[in-house]
């Protein structure tokens, strides 16, 4: 008999774990839509982190750090999107660059941030709904951003699905020659969708920095920025899929705080494996039948386009 | 103004070029950085990037800073050259580390010459062994190897972790995360007195003259080669992707191993919480900027080394912060992948269309 508040502790900080996936992913996906693997990831939601971090300790305003995030994320992306759309690089190569460089940037940027704490992401307070018992904890206390991320899903899902907009992402992705040849801006389009991927690992990554633990630790993102990218294979490219994947893999990151609570008596440090081996086994169920990948990803991923 | 205009064929000479021009930006940058973080940039640079090279104790530390980047970017280049992307070295040393280190702390007490070679062929096993995961994934279940290699890092890290907190520990050692020091047996030869350089960085210039050879001289690395240039052509001679991969793997994974024990039986001498300084990683730079070429691995080690050596260098004298060594690495890395354009491409002056109005452009 697994003890009621415990649970509710377990599923509310799955939500937690969860966001900082959702938009990142949400963000590679309309990137991967468009035909642009950015492997970035990691590296634009450090430099998120600690510029969300820094801006809301040095003004105390939580909402400007969340903008200069976004705007880091989109200047990192912005590096990433001049050498691969504009100069024709490697995308692969130019994606772990990115996350290198990352590494590199946040570590300096942080350096006078370690052991500084900011005021957590408040919750948002639904007066009576927020009281109701067991529904209440569990879908009227959190975060803005809680909420925001699963706008965010609906959203894009029908942005993607319904709009012109949506349709000419989709068409580029899928032909870059064909959406050129009717007359679209392959290459403007791509540096949207790009940026639009790194200011959404930038909030993510803010996310981490303050509201999951709000403080600096260097390379906290520990390998998240990864396993989003991996969350878009998973979701085979659909922003549904993205939310299920995320949180099954917030609940997983979220055993090892509760491992010995659920009665696991497993060292910690296996626990914190958990999500990397669980993204691993998800990985291959979805790549195991050919199929469902090349149904689903767009055509010309990874591939540059250059016109004439 | 100007325009790009595409090569007829690419260039060779830029081929080479490129990794200087991006290494000179990369020196130019830093310059630029000393100057705003309140140094005077001559004497930063200085101290920075020719001081190590000043000295008989620095050249032994870049080398041996080198060893492990030539060890892993070796590897690490020959799958980049047939389209096999290992990202996850840094977790195929770890894992190679903890083999050997297990060998040297269950062969505690003993004194015997194969010690040592028994560490090394555990080390290049367990890299294997982690290597083995994502190329069997890939080749079985069609699973992306950049997403599990780099998956199993973490795993790896966590691993190593457990087993300094718990079995490997040493129970002297006030509770530290950390082994006992491994005995003489078990530490690799240094290669002159009074640097700390080792006996591994033979093993990783010959890794790296092996390495020249199989991609020159044997059919497998023929194979390799045209698979990573001309996929259709490689499948049309029925060349066997799934044994790229595996050959890709089992070299780079073996090769990282052996650099975890260089770290272990080398500098570090125990099991430690954390026995790479990303040096996988880097060793991804590495291979680029060595333009996948064995012994251009080795030159871009050692400038990646400089900028490791230089840091902690400029850290101590400067009091700048280490965290810039990361940024030198990253910027390096997007120099040369800028710089590549040349290869394929060259400026060309913008033809007028309208006669120029004199003075217009004054």
């Amino acid at each position: 008999m697994i003890d009621t508040a415990l649970l509710i502790a377990f599923l509310a900080s799955t939500a937690g774990a969860a966001t900082p996936l959702v938009v990142a992913s949400m963000g590679e996906l309309v990137t991967e839509r468009s035909g642009v693997l950015n492997l970035g990831m990691e590296g634009m939601m450090l430099v998120g982190a600690v510029t969300g971090f820094g801006v809301t300790l040095a003004t105390g305003q939580m909402w400007l750090g969340l903008l200069a995030a976004m705007a880091a994320g989109m200047l990192m992306s912005l590096i990433f999107g001049f050498l691969v759309l504009t100069l024709q690089t490697n995308q692969v190569a130019t994606g772990l660059a990115l996350t290198l460089f990352g590494i590199g940037v946040s570590a300096f940027m942080g350096r006078g941030f370690v052991g500084q704490t900011v005021e957590r992401m408040p919750q948002l307070t639904f007066p009576l709904l927020s009281e109701i018992p067991f529904v209440g904890p569990l879908l009227f206390r959190f975060d803005g951003m809680v909420y925001a991320s699963v706008a965010l899903v609906v959203l894009i899902g029908w942005m993607l699905a319904r709009t012109r907009l949506g349709l000419v992402i989709r068409a580029v992705g899928e032909s870059p020659h064909s959406a050129h040849a009717i007359g679209f801006p392959v290459i403007a389009l791509r540096y949207g969708t790009v940026l639009f991927g790194g200011a959404m690992a930038g909030l993510g990554g803010a996310y981490l920095s303050l509201a999951l633990t709000p403080m600096w630790v260097e390379g906290m993102t520990a390998g998240r920025g990864w396993i989003a990218l991996a969350q878009v294979v998973f979701a085979t490219w659909k922003p549904r899929g993205v939310l299920v994947g995320a949180y099954l893999f917030g609940g997983v990151t979220v055993l090892q705080f509760h491992g010995q609570g659920l009665g696991l008596a497993i060292p910690s440090e296996f626990l914190s494996m958990l999500p990397y081996l669980a993204t691993i086994v998800v990985l291959v169920i979805i790549c195991r039948n050919p199929q469902t990948i090349l149904l689903n990803k767009p055509m010309s991923l990874g591939q540059n386009f250059k016109a004439d | 103004m100007s325009r790009l205009e595409k090569r007829p064929e690419p260039s060779r000479r830029m081929m080479l070029a490129s990794p200087l021009i991006a290494a000179v930006a990369m020196l130019l940058t830093g310059s630029v950085m000393f100057f705003f973080l309140g140094q005077e940039p001559l004497h930063a640079f200085h101290v920075y990037f020719i001081k190590p090279w000043t000295t008989l104790y620095g050249v032994g530390e870049l080398l041996l800073k080198a060893t492990p980047l030539i060890l892993c970017g070796v590897g690490l280049a020959i799958g980049f050259r047939a389209n096999v992307a290992n990202i996850g070295a840094d977790g195929q040393l770890t894992v190679g580390a903890i083999a050997a280190g297990a060998v040297a702390l269950y062969f505690d007490q003993v004194q015997a010459w194969w010690v040592l070679p028994l560490m090394l062929a555990a080390g290049a096993l367990g890299g294997m062994l982690w290597a083995a995961i994502p190329a069997l994934l890939r080749t079985r279940f069609n699973t992306s190897e950049i997403l599990v290699s780099l998956m199993l890092v973490y795993v790896a890290y966590h691993l190593l972790s457990y087993l300094v907190h718990g079995p490997m520990r040493d129970p002297d050692g006030f509770n530290f995360p950390q082994s006992k020091m491994f005995g003489e047996s078990a530490t690799l030869p240094l290669l002159v007195e009074g640097l700390r350089v080792n006996a591994a960085f033979i093993l990783s210039l010959v890794a790296a003259a092996a390495a020249w050879f199989f991609c020159k001289h044997t059919f497998a690395g023929y194979r390799m080669q045209v698979s990573g240039m001309a996929p259709a052509a490689a499948l049309y001679a029925g060349f066997s992707e799934p044994r790229n991969v595996w050959l890709a793997f089992m070299v780079s994974g073996a090769l990282a191993g052996v650099a975890g024990v260089g770290e272990v039986a080398g500098p570090l001498g125990q099991m430690q919480p954390s026995v790479s300084a990303g040096y996988g990683f880097a060793a991804i730079i590495v291979a680029y900027v060595g333009r996948l070429h064995p012994l251009g691995v080795v030159l871009s080690a050692l400038l990646m080394s400089l900028l490791y050596i230089g840091g902690e260098t400029a850290q101590i004298e400067l009091q700048v912060p280490s965290a810039i060594t990361g940024m030198f690495q990253g910027l390096l890395l997007f120099y040369l992948l800028a710089a590549d354009l040349f290869i394929h491409y060259r400026f060309k002056p913008r033809k007028r269309h309208l006669p120029a109005v004199v003075g217009e452009t004054a």
